[in-house]
């Protein structure tokens, strides 16, 4: 199957930034040796480079439908992308700490389209209801003023005290955060505001926890069970964050108890 | 370049909300217009012989331009080589606006955007950032200037 192939290169050295990079090591498709590599990820594409300042990746992993588990091996800090299609390949990885590989782990796990699709969609849906409720005359209510509101207190309380729950749970086990940067996050009015064209996207809708109306399903999850990883059967928010932090979790008890 | 084909191929096989027939003309020169099922999963372009399982060919969609030809017709245009066109033939004006619409829709950095966007404004005119609930504020592809503000613990660059 044909590729557009320089232009994914082109993609992988742009100047668009990273989501996250490094050094790990890859096992070799036919010499089963470790080959340690430059990682390059942008959104759901895995580059790899032979070289820190490689002008051409050497290849990609896509990360579309992928699950990213543990591996059991002789190598320290090993894990492995999977995907669930007859024959495929599996990517074995491993890197030079706990603290990398937890946080490669991570970032490859949340890689996907759909991931970033459902946060938008979140988002926008929030957004809208605040645009709402400010335009019917609470200006200036906030987020506190929508709880007044019976629908969005049925659609919103309840997937929200459970992400709660999952959140605390999660900093209950430390993990290792970079330096929240919010100050650094929120440039006000900034240049990367990108005007939505009002366009309400009817076609795509995924209607995110709303009891009001049973939600289309999405495309890939139809058949998918729900332990499926990527798939986790649902298009609640909530849910699927619940079922992120669950899996990372599971990962570093799987480690701990291998020590 | 190596890619790990099976998945992508795989992936193309996914059902998808835009997929149609339509005419679609290679960058090189010569290439002529050709009638292929076109189908749009997550940031790739799929196209495929019409009826056969395996596409002939897939599009990454990011750090492209997609622009009108005429009143049916729309291109792609890859940033690093901006002479290159794929052409595609639609039906109708209507099908040519939603296939162009869908496909600047579907890159990732085109959402990462909206998304940066909407955390802007909500944090603005809330006060809180809407991330932070989901305890997922900290993650790099969420940032305004995700380049900038990479700590040495999330990178394990050694």
């Amino acid at each position: 199957m044909k590729l557009n192939e320089r232009s994914v290169a082109h993609y992988a050295t742009c100047d668009s930034p990273p989501d996250k990079t490094g050094f790990l090591f890859k096992k070799g498709e036919r010499n089963t040796a470790y080959h340690r590599r430059w990682f390059v990820l942008k959104s759901n594409m895995l580059f790899y480079f032979e070289e820190r300042d490689g002008r051409e990746p050497i290849g990609v992993i896509v990360l579309e439908g992928c699950t990213v588990e543990l591996c059991e091996s002789a190598e320290e800090f090993a894990f492995a992308v999977k995907f669930d299609c007859a024959k495929a390949r599996v990517y074995k990885m491993a890197a030079d700490s706990q603290a990398a590989m937890e946080s490669w782990v991570k970032a490859l796990s949340r890689a996907s389209f759909d991931y970033m699709r459902l946060v938008v969609k979140e988002l926008e849906r929030q957004l809208e209801e605040i645009q709402e409720a400010a335009g019917g005359g609470c200006a200036g209510a906030g987020v506190a003023g929508l709880q007044g509101r019976p629908k969005l207190a049925r659609r919103n309380y309840v997937s929200r005290s459970s992400i709660q729950d999952e959140v605390h749970r999660e900093n209950g086990v430390g993990w290792s955060k970079p330096p929240v940067a919010l100050a650094n996050g929120f440039v006000e009015g900034g240049s990367s505001c990108v005007a939505w064209d009002g366009c309400a996207d009817s076609g795509n809708s995924i209607g995110i926890c709303d009891g009001a109306r049973a939600p289309p399903v999405p495309p890939r999850r139809r058949g998918a069970s729900l332990e499926s990883p990527v798939s986790p059967g649902t298009v609640c928010f909530s849910k699927l964050h619940d079922w992120y932090g669950r899996e990372v979790e599971d990962l570093r008890t799987q480690w701990l108890q291998s020590q | 370049m190596r890619f790990n084909e099976k998945e992508l191929v795989s992936l193309s096989r996914q059902p998808s909300e835009m997929a149609a027939e339509l005419g679609m003309r290679g960058p090189k020169k010569g290439d002529v217009v050709k009638k292929r099922l076109v189908k749009l999963v997550v940031n790739f372009l799929f196209y495929f012989r019409t009826d056969e399982e395996e596409p002939i060919g897939a599009l990454l969609l990011e750090q492209c331009r997609v622009e009108r030809e005429d009143s049916q017709s729309f291109s792609i245009t890859f940033l690093d080589e901006a002479e290159r066109k794929y052409l595609f033939e639609c039906d109708s004006e209507e099908q040519c606006g939603e296939w162009m619409d869908s496909i600047i829709k579907a890159s990732y950095e085109f959402m990462r955007k909206n998304l940066i966007f909407y955390r802007t404004e909500i944090h603005r005119l809330t006060g809180k950032d809407p991330l932070e609930q989901y305890g997922i504020s900290d993650e790099t592809r969420f940032q305004v200037s995700n380049g900038l503000q990479l700590a040495p613990s999330a990178t394990s660059s050694l």
